[in-house]
């Protein structure tokens, strides 16, 4: 029998799927629900959904995955050059290659662990940039970004002939534009797809591998098991995911620019993983909702939006809090992050979705309903709240 | 089959419905989104993005870096634009609306609506600058997009205007693209370019320098950088002089010393400085660090020119500038009614006086507004024919105009040179040559591009 429950694929992906296109509507109390930063909300949010199958499930740490990002959206932008302006195959390409470099630099980069991995990494990803930025500018156009231009081929849309517009093309699927809400949509329908194929990858005998991995990878060695195809899976996966991601960046705004690969993007989803929660299957989602809010909504505060906050206040208390969070929004929005980031790690380890799993154990206890604890051994890991504890309770699943 | 089996079945095939039937809901959710989303920015009825209907404001998006190589200049823009704002909306003493000729505004706002407006930080990065602008169109209802203090960003802005029907005033851009290959309807440059700053100090590197030179090019890798080496490298070399290397260096690279060493063993014994902001800061420091200027090469002195010059890098370049030569828009020392009375104004306002990114910014705001009451109207394809041949002066650089075929100002530029005994910690800059506005103009298709449609 179906159990509407947190552990049934279906009701988590109904639930999942009503949330995400419905953000338009309850996002706009805050302020979030213009198209650009909703479609940023989907693409980051697969970016780091894919990161985490990586990071989340076998505990290596990748500081250059902006390299596919960037892989990703170059790519994309060439296929709307040279081939047609129709999305899919952008997005396709975009995907596919940054897979390959995903092998290619997964290969290499995996023959270490731990720290090392991290720092190969980084470098594949610096070197990335530093192409794409000076060396391989006929491809890249450096610092200027990869841009349309109207003499472009575009040869699949010549072939079928479609309309030529006055000015620049836009991207389309099917003739439906790509800009504005039908563009946070289509991002929003990859989205979910990759979020069901991310649930499925946790809920999987390959995701208990991979968890394996990260809880004893010697352990697992010595029973004759060789890891590395694996972690190498896992890997060119999340690679893709980034691909994904980075050809969606092209499709809703056709540009690519070389900073999209540099260090700092790649630290952004270390940092979104880590904030919502590493490991869980929603919390790099929560991680990407608060760091993009806060980079574009607090960021563009200034103090004739403060003094309306607190306009509620007598005048002497309103210019004393607009003097004080003055420093925390605007160009100081950094700091309140780097704020929010420390209390989070300090008080809430596992990140926001900690949080969250200890106000619903707490509502659950109050209203006297049973609480299955996933720390404790269950009938099956649900996955959603937290990776199991030690191997052994995983081993039961698989034994089932 | 066991019981369990078929239990899984039944999920499997749920699920793959369930994949299906959220597929399709996407796709219809994403064909039935309401159309004024669509590209098209003018609906059938006249109205047009972001229009501002009956309300009582206006808001314009002032997009400047506040962070980065270029920082000092974003700050410098965003006080000028507060400042016009004010001057807009009839406070403070009116700045050059006083000497604006001819002049459509009333002081009472733009078409009698009252102007706020919303900022955003580009980041000197194509995308962040992009982001924030799309944040001041669609979340905040910009009616008109300025500011930017790199040919990049501008070119990206620009683009993305022309996408979304906003009118972009670009503040400090001297690449040739911006109105060159890259021109775009909607996107207007009041600043020179680095063709213009060719002309210009052609003839006076041919008086100092004479006509055998061996020049040795550090260029900032893009667009600018590019198009600035290539239109000096084409005045150098009709003048006879000859190129031994050109060399691209990153943006915010912070360390020159890698670049500078080479040149030394090189032959040449002129640099020029292809480099802007703390770029220019840093590498002109570290060559002088280096003995550049003390050196004799081919019976020579070696001499270092900065083509595009600012006096808020002059302060931070301090000794090291002293006597070097350059160009720039626009200089607070002019004695002209215009710009004697921006300075005036900006200074009362902050106490120091305005860098030539301020008083760029500051003009095209005005010409903006300008443009509007003439128009009559906010309708974007209206207010652009407005400002396509409009002929002003008054605004500090003489006599200007709004050329219709690229969308570039055409006015005097200035030939300055490092003071060498300075007067106060901002008269850093001497004017060497007000190069009249007939020397510097060009023909506007040598560049190509297209401008594209008035209606998109």
């Amino acid at each position: 029998m179906m159990k509407l429950t947190l552990k049934n694929n279906l009701f988590v992906m109904l639930i999942f799927s009503v949330v995400v296109l419905t953000a338009p509507i309850w996002l706009s109390p805050i302020g979030a629900n213009y198209p650009d930063l909703l479609q940023k909300f989907a693409i980051f949010g697969i970016f780091a959904i894919g990161f985490n199958i990586l990071f989340g499930l076998t505990g290596y740490l990748s500081f250059g995955h902006a390299t596919f990002l960037g892989i990703g959206s170059y790519s994309a932008v060439w296929c709307f050059k040279l081939f047609s302006m129709n999305v899919l195959p952008g997005i396709v390409m975009g995907t596919v290659i940054a897979g390959i470099f995903a092998f290619l630099i997964g290969y290499v980069s995996l023959r270490r662990s731990g720290i090392y991995f991290s720092i190969l990494t980084l470098a594949f990803a610096q070197m990335s940039y530093s192409l794409a930025y000076s060396v391989l500018t006929p491809i890249t156009n450096g610092e200027t970004g990869l841009q349309l231009s109207s003499e472009d081929p575009r040869y699949l849309d010549a072939l079928f002939s479609v309309e030529v517009t006055e000015g620049l093309p836009s991207t389309n699927l099917f003739g439906q534009l790509m800009s504005g809400y039908p563009g946070f949509y289509f991002c929003a329908t990859l989205l979910i797809i990759g979020f069901y194929i991310s649930l499925k990858i946790f809920r999987s005998p390959f995701g208990l591998k991979l968890r394996a991995i990260k809880s004893n990878q010697t352990r697992m060695r010595y029973t004759g098991f060789n890891t590395r195809p694996y972690l190498l899976t896992a890997f060119i996966i999340s690679g893709m995911y980034a691909g994904l991601a980075g050809s969606l960046m092209a499709v809703t705004d056709p540009l690519a620019g070389a900073e999209r690969m540099q260090w700092t993007a790649s630290g952004e989803v270390v940092l979104m993983t880590i904030l919502g929660g590493s490991g869980t299957l929603l919390g790099p989602l929560f991680g990407v909702t608060i760091i993009k809010y806060f980079e574009n909504i607090f960021s563009a505060m200034n103090t004739s939006t403060l003094n309306e906050f607190f306009s509620f206040l007598p005048e002497f208390l309103q210019s004393i809090m607009v003097s004080i969070s003055q420093h925390f929004v605007g160009e100081g929005w950094h700091l309140t992050l780097g704020a929010l980031f420390m209390l989070v790690v300090i008080f809430l380890p596992g990140g926001v979705m900690e949080g969250v799993t200890l106000i619903n154990k707490h509502v659950r206890l109050k209203l006297g309903l049973r609480y299955d604890d996933p720390s404790v051994a269950q009938s099956e890991p649900s996955g959603i709240e937290a990776a199991p504890a030690s191997l052994t309770d995983s081993q039961k699943e698989e034994k089932k | 089959m066991s019981n369990k089996d078929k239990n899984d079945n039944n999920l499997a095939n749920t699920r793959r419905s369930f994949m299906k039937k959220s597929a399709t809901a996407g796709i219809i959710a994403a064909s039935s989104a309401p159309t004024f989303f669509m590209k098209n920015a003018f609906a059938a009825d006249g109205s047009f993005r972001n229009m501002p209907g009956m309300g009582k404001s206006i808001k314009l998006g002032f997009n400047v870096p506040q962070s980065g190589a270029y920082a000092d200049e974003g700050a410098d823009e965003l006080r000028a634009y507060k400042l016009a704002v004010k001057h807009l909306n009839g406070e403070g003493d009116g700045g050059l609306m006083n000497t604006m000729k001819p002049l459509s505004l009333k002081g009472n706002g733009i078409l009698g609506k009252k102007v706020e407006y919303v900022t955003g930080d580009t980041q000197t990065k194509s995308d962040a600058a992009r982001a924030s602008a799309k944040r001041m169109i669609e979340k905040d209802g910009a009616l008109m997009i300025t500011g930017g203090s790199s040919s990049g960003v501008a070119v990206a802005v620009q683009s993305l205007c022309q996408e979304m029907g906003i009118i972009f005033m670009s503040g400090l851009t001297h690449s040739n693209d911006t109105t060159g290959k890259d021109k775009r309807r909607y996107g207007f440059r009041h600043f020179f370019n680095a063709k213009m700053s060719g002309s210009a100090l052609g003839p006076v590197l041919k008086e100092e320098m004479g006509t055998e030179r061996q020049a040795y090019h550090l260029t900032a890798d893009y667009t600018w950088g590019w198009t600035q080496e290539e239109s000096i490298k084409e005045t150098t070399e009709a003048l006879g002089w000859k190129t031994t290397a050109t060399v691209k260096t990153p943006v915010g690279a912070g360390d020159f010393s890698q670049y500078i060493t080479p040149i030394l063993n090189s032959g040449a014994d002129t640099l020029i400085l292809n480099h802007y902001g703390k770029d220019m800061i840093n590498s002109l420091t570290q060559a002088v660090q280096f003995g550049l200027r003390d050196k004799q090469v081919n019976g020579k002195n070696f001499e270092i020119i900065v083509p595009l010059y600012s006096r808020l890098m002059a302060q931070g370049a301090g000794e090291n500038l002293k006597g070097i030569l350059g160009t720039t828009n626009w200089n607070w020392a002019l004695t002209d009614a215009g710009s004697m009375a921006f300075v005036k104004s900006f200074g009362a306002e902050y106490g120091f006086p305005p860098s030539q990114a301020a008083h760029t910014c500051y003009v095209q705001t005005l010409l903006y507004a300008n443009a509007c009451e003439m128009a009559g109207t906010f309708y974007p394809p209206a207010v652009i024919k407005a400002l396509e041949g409009f002929k002003f002066d008054g605004m500090g650089n003489g006599e200007t105009e709004y050329r219709a075929e690229d969308h570039q100002c055409f006015k005097n530029v200035l030939v300055v040179r490092g003071n060498q005994n300075p007067t106060s910690q901002f008269d850093l800059l001497e004017i060497v040559k007000e190069v009249p506005r007939s020397q510097v103009e060009y023909d506007a298709s040598i560049f190509g591009g297209e401008l594209g449609p008035y209606k998109v």
